[in-house]
């Protein structure tokens, strides 16, 4: 016999019912002020939602990612293994409003960058002003000899940019950190969009959200603008390290998405300092290389010499201006750690122009009205080496002892020069399905920017999740998750 | 028709793409012959005659070096599960999965999630999915998800050079396989039908006809007498027959011409045409009869040798190994310093 406790219907109850508005800002129910029209939209159809209905849709899409291989894949010292980014089906949403503001900022940070690249790799006039110390630049793991006094075409060393953005508990957008050299996710910009669009064709039905398609011809159409004077129609590749490598996924995405060849390093090769790569039809030249390879792994002759990864004399072609690579050798400086906390007056430097897009407030402690304020406010701060090897040698005042806020304060005061300083951040957080109740966790943003004759910043972007309650550490390889981003157009 | 893109195949996806189609093939057929062996093929005790995939696939050694037994229940899981066996199911999918990694910018998503799926669900079996019980399941499983593999191939795959190559590996692999498959089991049974007086052990002839998957097709030419003769012809000389060495050499041939039709493949394909015209005319001009008389295993091993010459001119032609200028005189000068 059924009992009759069975046949009844389970508890119903709105989706964001029981959702705590936490003392964050959250990007949808608590913006701190009156919410735009399109926000309230979207919570009331979140809203008209049973939880049972989100976990199937979640679920349905996390098969979906897995069968499909979009994936990165981990090793371990057994086996490969597969694993997929974790989807969260609430949007993250951006207004149109706010978009002008990131977009506009975002251009602006990579002018400057690039403006910076060019000055420090010819007349260094940023070093010789006293705005920039020269060592910090010159003397950095990452600044590049091959690149000195080399012109590249249309002044373009950062090609391919993500800016990592966060907000804070006022909702105001912060540069966190600037990704220079290879940064990757763009493909998840556009997967998720693709997984939330089959998923949840009801929640986004009739919204003014921005499409996220044009990336692709984009940044093929960037490449072709960067490539070699004299060249009419030129061949561009993606230099991926291969099969193996955890973001292979992506490679592969963009390489379909641009219409142009994967190649790896064993499938180029150079001669008299021209770059081809081998075809069923023979060599055939190439000339503008979206390199998904580090720096020192690109040329066995001029870097790593162990590198199986790389070609070759690429880097003598490169300096020839037979070829271009995107992004340019040695933008690593550019994204360094210490050089992040001049970039307001790097911006200022070059543009005459107040940043658009601020920096999270940064306490220099080689100068000594850095190193006071820091000293004093030692339990409130988070304290960062600036030297190459970033994370490590950290203090964060508020979760520290006295006795560690003491021998931290001598370590400062013995050598100011290789701390920052900055303040810790109340990150905005977004509705998230967990388990069994949707709660807040901590969001942030990473735009993707292409530049070829001109900055285009694609209208969307990485929204990374910090899954674990409280957390602030959005990366994947720490347990975060992505959501879809809607930039809406109006 | 074929298209030929702005940018030339490179080399290295021709390759992957023919080895995609070759392992592709050669694992329905080792799934169609593990299942068929276990249900008809019998020695002479009336027991399953697994031994004969070891002739087949040439292994004998390779297993006796793994196994250090001629024990015969360690041939299933020999080419099932065995990762060191190149030729085992895991193996295939493991090399299948590497090469359409490799080419996964090339094909569609539906055929890459496909591939993606089976191979890891392969990758992934435990000794317990190929209990005898289990087997037949198990292959028809395997037999049924390359077949699903190649219908995507046929309806999503942009038809250019890569397309030929992916072509060009499932007629090879099919007429080697076709080859290894008569030259074996026609030896094996042959002492049997030569006994003066004796009758064809028609359940054993018609098993060499289910391997190839030609059973049904055999029957509908409705031949007056099963003989060997009969059955060897089918398989090597009957050009409606999907399987049949004459229907791939065939498709190798126009395979090639169309590859030919650009103008700057047309020399590099020449000798390789030539020598597809040479196996096909040997195969015209004889009929099974004759090719029985003049030494049926002396001419499969002649085929056999001439498709590996192929596939070896293939490779050199279209992903020749090219030492540039720096590299050879980088390496001349390492040579004298040393």
């Amino acid at each position: 016999m059924t009992n009759a406790l069975h046949l009844a219907p389970p508890l119903t109850r709105g989706l964001l019912d029981n959702y705590a508005t936490p003392d964050f800002f959250c990007e949808l129910m608590n913006r701190k002020s009156p919410a735009p029209p399109i926000i309230d939209c979207v919570k009331k159809r979140l809203s008209a939602l049973q939880i049972q209905e989100l976990q199937n849709r979640t679920a349905s899409a996390e098969a979906q990612l897995y069968r499909m291989g979009i994936t990165f894949t981990v090793y371990t010292d057994r086996e490969a293994i597969d694993r997929i980014l974790p989807f969260d089906a609430i949007p993250r949403i951006i207004t149109a409003e706010e978009w002008q503001h990131i977009e506009r900022g975002v251009q602006q940070r990579i002018q400057a960058i690039n403006l910076f690249l060019h000055d420090i790799y010819h007349e260094q006039h940023i070093l010789k002003d006293g705005v920039v110390p020269a060592e910090l630049v010159l003397q950095n793991a990452n600044y590049c000899q091959a690149m000195v006094g080399l012109d590249v075409p249309g002044g373009v060393y950062v090609h391919i940019n993500g800016t990592d953005l966060i907000r804070d508990q006022q909702g105001r957008f912060l540069v966190l950190e600037d990704n220079a050299r290879t940064p990757s996710g763009v493909s998840y910009v556009i997967e998720n969009r693709h997984m939330m669009l089959r998923l949840m064709p009801d929640l986004a039905s009739g919204l003014p959200i921005r499409s996220v398609e044009e990336y692709g011809p984009r940044l093929h159409n960037a490449l072709c603008e960067v490539a070699p004077e004299g060249v009419d129609d030129p061949q561009v590749v993606l230099l991926s390290p291969g099969i193996y490598n955890s973001a292979y996924f992506e490679h592969v995405f963009l390489s379909r998405e641009m219409g142009a060849p994967l190649v790896e390093g064993r499938d180029l090769f150079v001669e008299n300092h021209k770059v081809f790569m081998r075809t069923v039809m023979g060599p055939r030249p190439v000339h503008s290389i979206y390199r998904r390879l580090n720096d020192e792994f690109l040329d066995p002759l001029a870097f790593n010499p162990d590198s199986l990864l790389g070609v070759p004399g690429l880097v003598e072609a490169y300096r020839r201006g037979n070829v271009t690579l995107a992004n340019a050798l040695g933008t690593g400086v550019a994204d360094d750690k210490a050089v992040y906390a001049y970039m307001p007056r790097i911006i200022r430097y070059y543009l005459d122009e107040d940043p658009i897009l601020e920096s999270v407030e940064t306490h220099i402690c080689a100068e000594p009205e850095g190193l006071a304020y820091t000293l004093a406010n030692l339990d409130k701060l988070v304290v960062k080496p600036v030297g190459e090897s970033g994370g490590y040698g950290l203090l964060i005042g508020p979760q520290a002892t006295q006795a560690e806020l003491d021998d931290f304060s001598q370590k400062l005061r013995h050598n100011p020069g290789n701390y920052i300083s900055q303040p810790t951040i109340g990150l905005s957080v977004t509705p998230t399905l967990c388990g069994d109740t949707v709660e807040a966790r901590h969001v942030d943003l990473r735009p993707f920017a292409v530049t070829g004759r001109s900055v285009w910043v694609l209208p969307g972007g990485l929204s990374r999740v910090a899954l674990r309650k409280g957390s602030l550490v959005v990366n994947s390889s720490q347990g975060g998750g992505s959501k879809d981003t809607w930039v809406m157009a109006s | 028709m074929i298209i030929f893109s702005p940018t030339p195949l490179l080399s290295r996806y021709a390759e992957c793409m023919m080895w995609l189609a070759r392992y592709m093939e050669r694992m329905e057929n080792l799934a169609r012959l593990l299942e068929v062996t276990e249900t008809f093929v019998r020695n002479a005790e009336g027991q399953t005659a697994w031994d004969s995939i070891l002739a087949i696939n040439s292994d004998e050694s390779l297993f006796q070096q793994i196994h250090n037994t001629t024990q015969h229940t360690e041939i299933v899981p020999f080419y099932v599960t065995e990762t060191r066996n190149p030729s085992s199911l895991v193996s295939l999918a493991q090399q299948v999965r590497e090469n359409a990694r490799a080419v996964r910018p090339l094909v569609s998503i539906e055929l890459w999630t496909q591939l993606n799926v089976f191979s890891r669900n392969l990758l992934n079996l435990k000794n317990g999915d190929m209990a005898e019980h289990n087997l037949a399941e198990l292959c028809t499983r395997v037999r049924q998800d390359c077949q699903t593999h190649f219908g995507i191939a046929e309806g999503t795959l942009y038809r250019d050079q890569a397309w030929l190559f992916y072509r060009l590996g499932k007629a090879l692999e099919r007429s080697d396989q076709i080859t290894r498959l008569i030259d074996i089991r026609y030896h094996m049974l042959l002492p049997q039908s030569e006994a003066p007086g004796s009758d064809i052990d028609l359940t054993q002839w018609t098993s060499v006809l289910r391997s190839a998957a030609a059973y049904h097709a055999f029957r509908r030419l409705r031949p007056v007498t099963l003989t060997p003769a009969n059955i060897v012809g089918f398989l090597l000389k009957n050009d409606g027959f999907p399987r049949s060495l004459s229907t791939n050499l065939r498709q190798i041939d126009e395979t090639l011409t169309l590859l030919a039709t650009h103008d700057n493949l047309r020399q590099f394909c020449s000798p390789l045409l030539e020598c597809v015209a040479e196996l096909r005319a040997s195969l015209q001009d004889q009929t099974a009869e004759e090719i029985i008389i003049r030494g049926l295993h002396d001419y499969m091993s002649w085929i056999q040798t001439q498709l590996m010459d192929l596939q070896n001119a293939i490779a050199s032609t279209f992903w020749p190994v090219i030492i540039p200028q720096e590299a050879a005189l980088t390496k001349m000068a390492e040579q004298e310093q040393n």
